[in-house]
């Protein structure tokens, strides 16, 4: 049920960021999403990408540190009021988050929810309790090449 | 020549007669207190002892100045060995005074003082004083930092002795300094050349012209300055830049010192018993024949040092000093034959950054120090890559991590460094021994 986000360190420079992007471009790797945390020294950039086996070797053979991260993933009705509803769900069961970063698809009239959880199972089991629909990889890649 | 446009005073200092004694009543001098040094640390110290059984060497054996050669080196690895008392030949009790200086992980090296000691110490700075042309009507800034470095106090015990008018400032507050430098009227400032240097800027920044107060005397020590750093600062000051010489090993500052020649550095060698030898095979080298100072303590009580290896490279200089002097002078230090650095008047090993990065993530990340010098103060930087293994996904693990090896560094090696993290692969990787250090200061 989880999501596997790749997350790559970059130092605060110019250029740095698109080093690893230009890689996956040259490998025909398409990124399904992505967010970048920033600080004033360095940069942590998070991808979501189909191929996540290949495009790590590919970022890694670039010369980038690389590390996989378990990410759930959940639909959300694109309206008013509908991010609100999953966080109080989450809230509820006591679950803290770590980062979350969201995104839409062309065809869709839902968006997705990208969530680092500090208890992952905990809040998957208090989504499903509420019929949260949470996107596995197959659903999720689906979604964004339909 | 000088740049200086202000005149010293004249005189002679009578604690300075020492420096001119006849060489056979010199050379007479060292040989007995080299017997009597050595018979000391054989029954004192048991470093010594060992040593010179594991050479075969008694203290009877020495029967001449040339039979110093027979003695064993100490190196300073001996002194962090021993911490914290291990070297001493003196009882604690009779111990007055302790320094220490900034050793690796933590652990200084410490040097001891009796009475006697504090009294030599105190004899040739006030030397130093005089040899720099100082005297008891003079105004002396103290700019050394004051406390378990022995430059501070040091400085201050000889200017007090000197008969100066001491103004024990320590480091720091440049702004303090040059008030004070001006509504006190120091004749002279105590301090790190580089330091100097930044505060003749600050007080143009300040428009206060160096040239129009007072001072007129620079004692600098603690790091390696050339010629034109000596133009430069007493062009901008109109003082005379003196260059002094020192180690805690030994004594502290007080070791040589230039006189107003300004050519060259004179070892007071009634206390201190020099040879250069060749760094690699350990031979006494020839005189005029450039190797490294070796020093034998001829005077000290609680820590005598035997051929302490000080790993600077210089030669002595043969022909006789105009100022007079018959101890024997040696070449300005500009290099060493380690690793070391000095960065802020302060010793610095590139082992030591190892040491502290691999105490926080356990391995040792590919790094490099970087060395600069902005507005004439030391910076210093080091980029650390980082690993897979220390790479976490949370910017807060990542911020804590950096953090932590700020902390690590600056506490290890005493001078405050700017550590950046950086991408993997960004550090040039060599075949041979890795460039830790780039040095971008010219000085």
């Amino acid at each position: 049920m989880k999501i596997n986000q790749l997350s790559v360190f970059l130092e605060n420079k110019p250029g740095r960021l698109s080093e690893p992007c230009k890689a996956l471009a040259q490998a025909g790797i398409n990124i399904v999403t992505l967010s970048l945390a920033d600080t004033q020294q360095f940069g942590i950039l998070r991808l979501i990408i189909q191929d996540w086996e290949k495009a790590k070797q590919v970022l890694e053979a670039g010369g980038c540190v690389v590390k996989i991260t378990e990410v759930v993933a959940t639909e959300v009705a694109d309206r008013p009021g509908g991010l609100t509803e999953i966080l109080a769900v989450i809230e509820e069961a006591g679950v803290n988050i770590e980062y979350m970063y969201a995104f839409t698809f062309r065809s869709q009239d839902k968006a997705v929810l990208v969530f680092r959880f500090d208890d992952p199972e905990k809040a998957v089991e208090a989504l499903k309790a509420k019929d949260i629909n949470i996107l596995g990889p197959v659903e999720l890649y689906g979604m964004a090449s339909g | 020549m000088s740049q200086s446009t202000k005149a010293p005073p004249s005189g002679f200092h009578p604690a300075s007669s020492s420096d001119y004694l006849p060489l056979a009543q010199l050379r007479e001098l060292q040989f007995a207190r080299l017997q009597a040094m050595v018979r000391r640390a054989h029954d004192h110290q048991t470093l010594y002892r060992e040593r010179m059984a594991e050479k075969g060497v008694s203290p009877g054996d020495i029967q001449s100045l040339e039979d110093a050669a027979k003695l064993p080196f100490t190196v300073k690895t001996d002194l962090r060995e021993t911490y914290p008392f291990g070297l001493f030949a003196s009882d604690i009790h009779d111990v007055v005074r302790l320094h220490a200086s900034s050793g690796t992980t933590g652990k200084p090296i410490v040097v001891a003082y009796t009475q006697k000691d504090v009294n030599v110490w105190t004899e040739v700075m006030v030397r130093t004083f005089a040899a720099c042309e100082c005297g008891p009507g003079d105004v002396i800034q103290n700019a050394y930092g004051y406390g378990l470095f022995t430059g501070g106090l040091g400085a201050h015990y000889g200017a007090e002795a000197l008969g100066a008018t001491v103004i024990p400032i320590s480091g720091g507050n440049t702004d303090r300094q040059i008030m004070i430098m001006k509504d006190f009227g120091s004749t002279a400032i105590c301090c790190t050349p580089s330091y100097f240097m930044y505060l003749c800027e600050r007080a143009l920044e300040m428009d206060i012209d160096l040239r129009e107060l007072p001072i007129r005397a620079g004692i600098f020590g603690a790091e390696p300055w050339s010629d034109q750093m000596r133009q430069w600062a007493e062009k901008m000051s109109g003082i005379k830049a003196y260059d002094i010489y020192g180690l805690s090993e030994i004594i502290g500052p007080g070791v040589a010192s230039e006189c107003k020649a300004q050519a060259g550095l004179h070892i007071f060698e009634d206390h201190f018993l020099p040879e250069i030898i060749d760094p690699e095979t350990g031979e006494v080298l020839p005189e005029g024949e450039e190797g490294e100072l070796v020093l034998t303590t001829l005077s000290k009580d609680a820590m005598p040092m035997i051929r302490y290896r000080t790993r600077d490279i210089t030669n002595f200089l043969a022909e006789p000093c105009p100022c007079g002097r018959t101890i024997r002078r040696i070449k300005r230090i500009g290099r060493r034959s380690d690793d070391m650095l000095i960065i802020r008047g302060v010793n610095v090993f590139p082992s030591q950054v190892e040491a502290a990065l691999l105490a926080v993530e356990g391995t040792l990340p590919h790094y490099q120090i970087i060395l600069t010098r902005v507005k004439n103060l030391d910076e210093m930087a080091v980029q650390v890559e980082v690993t897979p293994e220390a790479f976490s996904d949370k910017v807060g693990a990542m911020e804590a991590l950096h953090r932590k090896l700020s902390h690590a560094i600056s506490t290890t090696i005493g001078v405050r460094a700017k550590v950046s993290l950086v991408e993997p692969h960004t550090i040039e990787r060599s075949l041979g021994k890795a460039k830790r250090v780039i040095d971008q200061r010219q000085i």
